[in-house]
């Protein structure tokens, strides 16, 4: 009886973890290591520039702990309220279009042709890089805050259209129904069982989506759109990093406030 | 006017009518919008003092200008773009590598279940993560060039910098939210503190942490195609030039060849997500 016992292992080995098939795995390592290869064969790094580059690193750094808030503070000024501008009336008018555009991309509540019209309103907008668009927009209305509000726009209704589809389409049925069964039209189905169901979500896309937009004001400005962005550009171009170093602590502290305002403002919300 | 009567702490007087908000409701609705109009038409005021009006009228005639010069797209352009767009792949894929590597010690660090200090260590961790979020890639780009020079590193450098905020922030949320009886169950084998990380907080992270990783991998397609115009090499360097020079029909071609890469990585991702979740 005893030596029919099999013999147990020792030691155990630890399974793997991703890929099951050794074969898999030996291909996808040989092949992450041929790309990487590859990758870095066609870098090439001028060592000495990077090295005449440290001391500007020195400087900026420097510039960083020791900001210049005072000496371009007109610019500064001018920049931050174009940036505060423009966030809140693109975040303004883009929620304003995104919400017919969501409710006409939710399955749920229209007919095939207009859901598939608004979906590609959608698709177009995400796949719009906001420097793109704003480039395009800065030479049709001039250089300006009104083209950057108008990128800035244009850029949200991808994000809170879908978002805001993708949240009527996972709406409560029942709720839905129990409305409908009252004998409520297309638009009080809306107001009553819609609307309850998705507007504390919608309140947070939108604030999500102010801070967003105020980040985004912040490189637009590179390419003409105005804002705080056309000032940091500024500032490193004259090699003025303690303005620079300023900008940029500035754009987080606003950023850090806002998404503590705003995650706060959510929870008071919802 | 029957409803304005009717008090919600007194069930006795009901109202007549049902209606879908109490009237302080709707009163403090209404002054919400009011307050939402009357700023977004202060803030149109300020931010339009400048604007020149004669352009912004001519803006129609401006976008049919600029789309009847874009079209055809050049087509004989596009081998030329061959090797930017590898650079701008590139730029993309090593910036994410690096900026993964980066950010998962400080997703440890920063995880509430596996900080060394809560007091110290933490906000610090914290603090990287939103310095790093709030500074768009392109900001960085900025930066680097400055420093680096221009080229593919300051791109690289300029991605992975970025990618670290998103990728801990996502990361050390994941963590936090891992299952605490399997790390009680591996300490009870007596596992050191390493061991416990090994074995029972990181199979948990795992699949979470791929699909970070490539999400993050295909937002950073679309960041370098663009970081070019700032001097950070691929794409985006052939499309400043060919602003530059008014070259619109290549634009048009560049535009184009962006838009198939972005959908082409968001398909990709979006099926190894899949498979891997």
């Amino acid at each position: 009886m005893n030596e029919a016992t099999p013999a147990y292992p020792t030691h155990w080995r630890r399974p793997a973890r991703m890929l099951h098939d050794r074969r898999w795995r030996w291909l996808v390592q040989a092949s992450v290591l041929a790309y990487l290869v590859l990758a870095l064969g066609s870098f090439d790094v001028e060592w000495a520039r990077v090295m005449e580059g440290l001391s500007r690193a020195q400087r900026f750094a420097h510039g960083f702990l020791q900001p210049d808030f005072t000496s371009r503070w007109s610019d500064i000024r001018q920049g931050l309220i174009e940036s505060l501008t423009m966030t809140l009336t693109a975040t303004v008018v883009g929620v304003a279009i995104s919400v017919p555009i969501g409710i006409g991309a939710a399955r749920n509540l229209v007919s095939a042709w207009i859901y598939r019209c608004c979906r590609a309103i959608i698709a177009v907008s995400r796949s719009l890089q906001e420097i793109i668009v704003a480039i395009f927009l800065v030479a049709m209305f001039g250089f300006g805050p009104l083209a950057g509000f108008a990128t800035l726009s244009f850029a949200s209704i991808g994000f809170i259209a879908k978002l805001l589809a993708d949240d009527i389409e996972e709406a409560d049925p029942r709720q839905v129904e129990a409305i409908r069964a009252t004998g409520a039209g297309w638009w009080q189905v809306l107001h009553y069982a819609i609307q309850p169901q998705v507007m504390p979500r919608l309140i947070g896309l939108s604030l999500y989506r102010l801070d967003i937009n105020f980040r985004e004001s912040a490189v637009i400005g590179i390419v003409g759109a105005g804002g705080i962005g056309a000032t940091l550009n500024t500032a490193i171009d004259r090699y003025e990093y303690g303005s620079a170093g300023a900008i940029l602590l500035i754009v987080i502290a606003i950023v850090m406030v806002a998404e503590y305002g705003s995650s706060y403002l959510r929870r008071f919300l919802q | 006017m029957k409803s304005t009567s009717a008090n919600a702490g007194a069930p006795a007087s009901h109202a007549d009518a049902w209606t879908f908000r109490t009237p302080r409701a709707r009163l403090a609705l209404w002054f919400g919008w009011l307050a939402l109009v009357a700023l977004f038409v202060y803030c149109w005021r300020v931010m339009n003092a400048d604007t020149m009006w004669v352009f912004v009228a001519d803006a129609p005639r401006q976008a049919a200008d600029l789309g009847s010069r874009m079209w055809p797209p050049s087509l004989t352009y596009l081998p030329e773009l061959l090797a930017p767009l590898w650079d701008t792949l590139n730029i993309a894929t090593l910036g994410t590598v690096g900026g993964v590597i980066m950010a998962v010690p400080v997703a440890f660090l920063a995880a509430r279940n596996t900080t060394p200090s809560r007091l110290w260590v933490r906000p610090v961790a914290l603090w990287v993560i939103v310095t790093s979020r709030s500074i768009n890639s392109l900001i960085w780009a900025l930066l680097l060039v400055a420093v680096l020079g221009p080229g593919l590193l300051a791109g690289v450098v300029a991605i992975a910098l970025r990618s670290i905020g998103f990728v801990g922030k996502l990361l050390y949320e994941a963590i936090e939210e891992t299952d605490a009886r399997q790390v009680e169950a591996i300490s009870a084998t007596g596992a050191s503190a390493a061991q416990r990380l090994d074995y029972a907080i990181v199979p948990q992270v795992m699949p979470a942490f791929w699909a970070i990783a490539l999400f993050r991998w295909d937002i950073n397609i679309r960041e370098s195609t663009i970081l070019g115009l700032v001097g950070a090499g691929g794409i985006g360097l052939k499309l400043q030039a060919s602003i530059n020079v008014l070259a619109w029909p290549q634009v048009a071609t560049i535009l184009l060849v962006i838009l198939a890469t972005v959908l082409v990585s968001e398909w990709v991702s979006a099926r190894v997500r899949q498979a891997i979740m």
